[in-house]
């Protein structure tokens, strides 16, 4: 049985880790195995985190504002390692125009405060469905 | 697309790719890990195991820091518990690594137990072949967390350090949990905490209990993985534990004992696999199990029952 695996991480510099272990939770509590690395991971860590785990979808939170640069950067360094075939999603504290735009430049998914965590669930879960891979 | 030579040139997505093959049981896996097998058999396989909070994933972080300062590539799997409800896992290891986690010469893997017991994974022993095969010099595999039963470690590793600490539970625990048998280096994590003393001092006696007077005698060291305090002379230890299994022939017999183990463990599952698939239907196994809710049956019995009909077949 193939099982969904999730990177949840936390880029850059804010130590609010709340909502990170809250998804965390969920995933695992949907059957999920969810690699959890801490705060403060630089957008190479991460990146190098999922292609030695092999994951399927990463989870970036983020409340720092830094989205615009960290986020990009992320999905860069998946090309660069011809690992775009994982899915990035993100959390925290993102305006609207900006969720836009990191979508326009491959995110494939981006979570507000308040967010109901089976929703996520939900979300990933049909994304991995077999056929719904890309 | 085939990860074999992928691997065997150095290629870590390919070692990502079949660790996730392995796992998921997919067929193609067992091919590409038996034309892996003829290039493994290099590695110096060190477990590490005991209790939570003891600071197992530090020590492995401090520990691979180490090797690498020799010139030892480094393979690290980190096994944390599946939920037995959900099936889901939180595999949290990778946070106490992120010393070595960015070198070029090490490849970090965290798997759950997907519902194996003995603090190991089933796959386990294969991701070791893998990264073997890879060319990593030093594997490292941290087990789950639990201090009792928690040996299969034992019978994959060379070499087996068992990680305590200050006021983590009194020597008769360390009986019961028949970690003082399994053990070639103790080490007592968080030396600088109070109780140190005491907890070196019950490892000392009770290993001086053990009948066993000849051979490799288990040192009992202190260490303060977060500082990287005693860590130098663990690795002096691992290494030197390892040349005295080469000299001694150890390493022979237990590599012998080793391939007999897992060959019949192969072996076990595929039957049960095979009788469970073959020998007995749903509506056959929910007619016995109706009637051993009634009482009518024993569980030996009905076993014996579905045994029969599979040689009958």
């Amino acid at each position: 049985m193939r099982k969904i695996r999730v990177l949840i991480a936390k880029p850059g510099l804010d130590g609010h880790d709340r909502g990170a272990k809250i998804v965390a939770r969920a995933l695992r509590d949907a059957g999920m195995e969810v690699i959890y690395t801490g705060l403060h991971q630089t957008p190479e860590m991460i990146v190098e985190a999922a292609i030695q785990e092999d994951v399927d979808v990463i989870g970036l939170s983020l409340l720092s504002g830094a989205h615009m640069t960290l986020f990009p950067r992320v999905l860069d360094l998946l090309r660069e390692n011809d690992a775009q075939d994982i899915m990035v999603t993100g959390g925290g504290i993102i305006p609207e125009k900006d969720a836009e735009k990191l979508k326009g430049l491959g995110m494939t998914q981006i979570w507000g405060p308040g967010t109901p965590t089976d929703e996520i669930v939900t979300f990933i879960k049909e994304k991995m469905e077999p056929g719904a891979r890309s | 697309m085939d990860l074999v030579p992928r691997i065997l040139g150095g290629d870590r997505r390919a070692v990502a790719r079949l660790m996730t093959l392995v796992e998921s049981g997919a067929p193609e896996a067992k091919k590409a890990l038996a034309e892996l097998h003829p290039h493994t058999g290099k590695a110096h396989i060190v477990g590490i195991t005991g209790p939570p909070g003891t600071g197992k994933s530090t020590l492995v972080d401090k520990l691979a820091l180490e090797f690498l300062k020799r010139n030892k590539t480094v393979g690290i799997v980190a096994v944390d518990p599946s939920s037995p409800f959900t099936g889901g896992a939180f595999l949290g290891d990778r946070i106490r690594m992120s010393t070595v986690a960015m070198d070029k010469r090490v490849f970090i893997r965290s798997m759950g137990t997907r519902k194996k017991l003995g603090g190991l994974a089933r796959g386990t022993n294969d991701f070791i072949r893998i990264l073997d095969a890879y060319g990593k010099d030093i594997i490292l595999v941290e087990t789950v967390g639990a201090g009792q039963s928690e040996v299969d470690i034992v019978r994959t590793a060379h070499t087996t350090i068992i990680v305590e600490a200050p006021g983590m539970g009194d020597d008769i625990q360390a009986v019961k949990a028949g970690i003082l048998e399994i053990g070639d280096i103790f080490v007592v994590n968080k030396a600088d905490r109070d109780g140190v003393e005491r907890t070196m001092r019950e490892l000392q006696t009770m290993l001086e209990l053990n009948p066993d007077k000849e051979g490799w005698q288990p040192p009992v060291m202190e260490t303060v993985a977060r500082d990287g305090v005693g860590i130098e002379e663990v690795v002096d230890k691992a290494q030197e534990h390892m040349a005295y299994l080469k000299e001694s022939g150890m390493l022979e017999q237990g590599l012998k004992q080793r391939a007999e183990l897992e060959l019949l463990a192969i072996v076990r599952e595929e039957i049960s696999r095979h009788v469970l698939e073959k020998g007995v239907e749903r509506e056959e196994l929910d007619a016995l199990l109706d009637r051993i809710m009634q009482l009518e049956l024993d569980p030996y019995s009905a076993a014996e029952e579905v045994l029969g009909r599979l040689r009958d077949r």
